[in-house]
């Protein structure tokens, strides 16, 4: 698996595309840190950036890598490999490699501006981790639409559709459906609610370490109440993996099936 | 080599290999023919693992094909159309292989016996479709793997090319290996082939050599022969 997580990397460093992608993080990074001033402020800024475009990101290169490199697949498949190995290899390729601009993106202005003499590294910390985070997920997700679409179009579009459901329409309804149900106790219902949505996952994590109470909003500030600061911010990270794991598997399990 | 027993796959509700059973023999070349969508593909990408059968069994060497895939180091394998990472050097590409395999190769020997020494630093995205063919072979034989599976591998070729090909199979099977080949050009599977395997509605329809084809269909030329159990099956 590690010769193809590297043939995958090496041909993913090769791509203009990963580098349009760090140098954006590099620019937004540089813009908000040193015009802004204040850190806390830009890392507020930055979770919202990260929480809605990294998740896009990650599901149009997911699909995007997986159709474009069909031809490598089926020449890998002749190989003694194991399939697991080949798509896994490549999710790992993926996965890794726009964490990498992320990380590093965002990490140069930060480290230039002198993060590490400030207490604001941990904050900073989180956002990172959230946004690798939604980086393996949203490019596990991606790889499990393509994989089971073999029409690019209806591959792409259906990406895009659980992406714009899970950043934006999620909400809207989990809005509405709190003010509609108001009167019954919600903390259950948005506890559950908020663990099913990775980027609400995410946001929570974030705003948990900052400790902003009125950025939390309602299901940040059950989840406060329910686990409190440091039991909420490790049960997230658990939900997290297991976002990371459930299509993981699910990869491994389509790909055994699949015909070439 | 190969042993197939009740081999059943499905492609939605298309019925493409029905119950089919194959031995091959230790060493030797054996064509493998039948009208399009026969299933010649889907037999040898079933051999390869790429596609997986709802039924049967196959075995390569001794060893089950189903959910394993050490045995492929066995094979060498020469894909029907030439379908390479665009964006990849042709000598990128070959080191590549050579990595993932971990072998022996002798890439260097059939670059030249090809004539692809000018090709080495250009894209593949950029190659003619016979030059393809021509990286397809090198990538094929390179090892020295006692199972070699050819799916059309004339297509594309020049007529220089094409001796030259001829030869290299012949060589190879001196060495005593098996070789599965399917070609549309009758004349070349006339010419090398020691047996002749007729896929026909997911079956073997005929299995034996050219000359055994020829008497039971009562015509002295191969393609008439061919064209012949074509025709009574279809009439």
């Amino acid at each position: 698996m590690l010769k193809i997580l590297k043939y995958s990397f090496y041909d993913l460093s090769r791509s203009r595309w990963s580098y349009v992608y760090f140098f954006f993080y590099l620019l937004l990074g540089v813009v908000l840190l040193f015009l802004n001033n204040d850190l806390s402020n830009a890392v507020i800024t930055l979770m919202n950036v990260i929480i809605i475009l990294v998740p896009l990101i990650g599901t149009i290169f997911g699909v995007m890598y997986f159709y474009n490199s069909r031809e490598f697949t089926e020449l890998l498949l002749a190989q003694p490999v194991r399939r697991s190995s080949i798509f896994l290899g490549q999710y790992l390729g993926v996965a890794i490699s726009l964490s990498a601009s992320l990380i590093f993106g965002l990490g140069l202005p930060f480290i230039i501006y002198g993060l590490f003499q400030s207490g604001a590294i941990w904050d900073f910390a989180s956002l990172l981790i959230s946004g690798v985070f939604l980086t393996f997920i949203f490019t596990a997700i991606a790889f499990n639409i393509a994989l089971s679409h073999e029409n690019k179009i209806k591959g792409f579009g259906l990406a895009i559709l659980v992406w714009l459901f899970l950043a934006v329409v999620y909400d809207g309804l989990f809005l509405l459906s709190l003010v509609y149900f108001q009167d019954y106790p919600l903390d259950k219902f948005s506890l559950v609610a908020s663990m099913l949505n990775p980027i609400d996952l995410s946001r929570i994590l974030i705003l948990l370490k900052l400790d902003i109470s009125a950025l939390l909003g309602y299901t940040g500030a059950v989840f406060k109440q329910f686990f409190g600061t440091g039991l909420g911010a490790f049960t997230s990270i658990v939900v997290l993996i297991l976002w990371v794991i459930f299509p993981v598997w699910r990869i491994k399990r389509i790909a055994a099936k699949k015909d070439f | 080599m190969v042993s197939i027993t009740n081999l059943h796959k499905k492609f939605g509700s298309l019925v493409v290999l029905n119950g089919l059973d194959l031995q091959t023999p230790e060493s030797g070349i054996i064509a493998v023919l039948g009208p399009n969508g026969s299933g010649k593909t889907t037999l040898i990408k079933s051999i390869l693992g790429m596609v997986v059968p709802q039924k049967g069994e196959i075995e390569v060497n001794g060893q089950r094909v189903k959910k394993h895939w050490n045995y492929r180091k066995d094979i060498d394998y020469l894909p029907q159309i030439a379908n390479f990472p665009g964006n990849l050097r042709v000598q990128e590409l070959i080191d590549m292989i050579k990595d993932l395999r971990g072998k022996v190769a002798r890439d260097r020997e059939l670059i030249d016996l090809f004539k692809l020494e000018p090709f080495l630093d250009k894209k593949l995205s950029n190659l003619s479709g016979g030059s393809k063919q021509k990286v397809n072979l090198v990538l094929c034989f390179m090892f020295d793997s006692p199972l070699i599976i050819l799916d059309e591998p004339t297509s594309g070729l020049d007529p220089v090319s094409l001796i030259r090909l001829r030869k290299l199979i012949q060589q190879e099977k001196e060495k005593g290996k098996t070789i599965l080949i399917t070609s549309h050009i009758m004349s070349f599977v006339e010419e090398i082939s020691d047996r002749i395997v007729f896929l026909l509605e997911g079956k073997i329809y005929f299995n034996g050599t050219v000359e055994e084809l020829k008497t039971s269909t009562g015509e002295k030329d191969f393609e008439h022969a061919i064209a012949n159990i074509l025709t009574e099956n279809h009439a």
